[in-house]
């Protein structure tokens, strides 16, 4: 890794906090961070100084959005689903708070030499990563087919933002409430073959990612997938966040989601044994 | 002791990172992690690889962790191939803790290590907290702890240290500590994780603030009634105070561990707090 892209341990500041349906988009001041992002990446969040507190556990969240210049400088902007004592602490800080930031951390999605056909497919909350990556296969001259599902309207994340940079948008939700009624699962074969698609990038809970990575091998398509899995420490450090693969070599192998992914490609993850907490 | 090991730290700092807080050594010195620091020591190794345990491993606890990671490691063989070498290319002192079924896995991971080049240290891990069960040689008796350093030390070259890190048991640390000083361990280090569980009943370390008082009494009793024995002490460090603290006591060297999950800069930062002193 080059010295200008590995990650920083950065002062930050809260610039904002929005809230947008179910989440909250925290809009954090984190020089450097913006400047060496790449979809698929995250930062690490700490709250308080570790004298001072105690609760030491910092947490894990996707880059959604960098802004490298404005006037407080570079942002990164996180999407919060608010449910932890972490995460509401953290909706609930006022612009100007302190908080410490490391990052980007992680393997970014890998993204493809030739304008090919790429199909995103995000669920909730965990869709965050997708649309930067959206907007970096455009510019490369990919043709991007998006598949956006949730519980319901308030938890599906960023419909409207996607339909700018996508050629066509999908919307699923189980209760029905905006799009289709179903599920990623209902709505992954037709869209695959209506796409055309030769990659499949997928974000969102495990099963979600399975099927993504499920249907893209049999579509003969490459897929990227983000796992979002529980990461104690994020930095590569505590071995907290194992995730079961298989090689390059073909060997079965228990790696770090934080340092060896959070991107993997999806035939290389062995899904059933992902414990999806 | 009729042998001189020498300081237990390099030239940069008393202060080390601790077994099991590092990663690999390079996810921390990404992070300007490593700058200034005495030592590594490695998570455990064995002498075959492990998976470790089952998830949650590691479970946020009022100011500290718990942890059943379960000694996943990639085996003595993928260490020497695939770990050791970058450590020492970083030019950082090198301890590598190990843990063993018996003591003849004990005497083995000792001769392999100890004719790798770039082992400072072997910390002998008696007592992993989290891994009850794990089929690891019993060396809670100060005895049978005992018993391991004499069978690493006797195949050891001069040159490489032994660290004996037993278990948390402040009733019979003194004791322990004089038998593990008797059997030839250069330094003691104080303490490991104390017993604790997992929210899911399974054995786990418990590590952080939340166990520094305790590191503390530790390390000054041992210190005070084992005078010969360096203290290598560990436990709840989070900054340059606690390190200070720790020396005071009697500590030659101060690990900093679970600081490392909440600021991985935590013991650079305390080390550059140090440096300022002299």
């Amino acid at each position: 890794m080059s010295p200008d892209r590995g990650p920083l341990h950065v002062a930050g500041e809260v610039l904002s906090v929005k809230r947008i349906g179910a989440h909250h988009h925290v809009t954090v001041v984190a020089p450097g961070i913006a400047e060496r992002f790449r979809p698929g990446t995250f930062v690490v969040l700490t709250l308080d100084d570790a004298a001072d507190t105690a609760r030491l556990q910092p947490r894990s969240f996707w880059i959604h959005r960098v802004r490298p210049t404005g006037s407080h400088g570079a942002t990164i902007e996180l999407v919060v689903a608010a449910g932890s004592r972490f995460t509401r602490r953290l909706v609930a800080l006022p612009q100007g708070s302190p908080v410490r930031v490391t990052g980007p951390l992680g393997r970014p999605f890998a993204q493809p030499r030739e304008p090919v056909s790429c199909l995103l497919v995000g669920e909730g909350y965990a869709a965050a990563p997708l649309f930067p990556l959206a907007e970096r296969l455009r510019e490369r001259g990919c043709t991007v087919s998006v598949l956006l599902a949730a519980p319901d309207e308030a938890h599906l994340l960023g419909a409207l933002e996607a339909r700018r940079t996508a050629r066509s948008v999908t919307v699923v939700t189980a209760d029905g409430s905006v799009g289709v009624r179903g599920t990623v699962v209902d709505a992954l074969p037709e869209l695959l073959t209506r796409s055309a698609a030769d990659v499949v990038y997928a974000a969102g809970p495990v099963a979600t990612l399975h099927a993504a990575a499920a249907a893209a091998e049999q579509h003969g398509a490459w897929s990227q997938t983000a796992l979002e899995t529980a990461q104690p420490c994020g930095t590569g450090l505590c071995q907290g966040c194992p995730v079961p693969v298989v090689a390059e070599d073909g060997v079965g192998r228990l790696v770090r989601a934080c340092t060896d992914g959070p991107v993997f490609r999806g035939d290389r993850v062995r899904w059933l044994e992902v414990d999806a907490r | 002791m009729s042998r001189d090991p020498g300081p237990v730290t390099g030239s940069d700092a008393p202060v080390l990172v601790a077994s099991g807080c590092g990663g690999t050594g390079r996810e921390l010195d990404a992070l300007g992690g490593l700058d200034g620091i005495g030592g590594f020591v490695t998570r455990t190794i064995t002498l075959d690889a492990r998976d470790g345990g089952p998830r949650p491993r590691v479970v946020e606890s009022p100011s500290g962790f718990r942890y059943a990671v379960g000694l996943q490691n990639p085996g003595i063989d993928g260490f020497l191939a695939l770990e050791l070498p970058w450590l020492v290319s970083r030019g950082i002192r090198v301890a590598v803790s190990i843990s063993a079924a018996s003591l003849g896995e004990y005497a083995d991971l000792g001769r392999r290590l100890g004719r790798s080049p770039g082992v400072a240290a072997i910390e002998l891990n008696l007592v992993p907290p989290d891994a009850a069960g794990a089929g690891l040689f019993d060396a809670r008796e100060p005895f049978q702890a005992a018993r391991v350093v004499g069978a690493v030390r006797r195949d050891l070259p001069a040159g490489v240290q032994l660290w004996a890190k037993p278990s948390a048991d402040p009733g019979r640390l003194a004791e322990t500590a004089r038998a593990l000083a008797e059997a030839g361990a250069d330094a003691v280090v104080l303490v490991n994780g104390l017993p604790a569980l997992m929210p899911d009943g399974r054995p786990a370390g418990l590590a952080g603030p939340a166990i520094g008082p305790l590191a503390l009494r530790c390390v000054h009793d041992v210190a005070s009634q084992v005078p010969d024995l360096p203290v290598i002490a560990a436990g709840g460090v989070v900054d340059a105070d606690d390190v200070r603290a720790l020396l005071d006591v009697g500590a030659v060297a101060v690990q900093v561990g679970s600081a490392l999950l909440h600021d991985p800069t935590a013991a650079a930062r305390a080390a550059a707090t140090l440096r300022g002193d002299a």
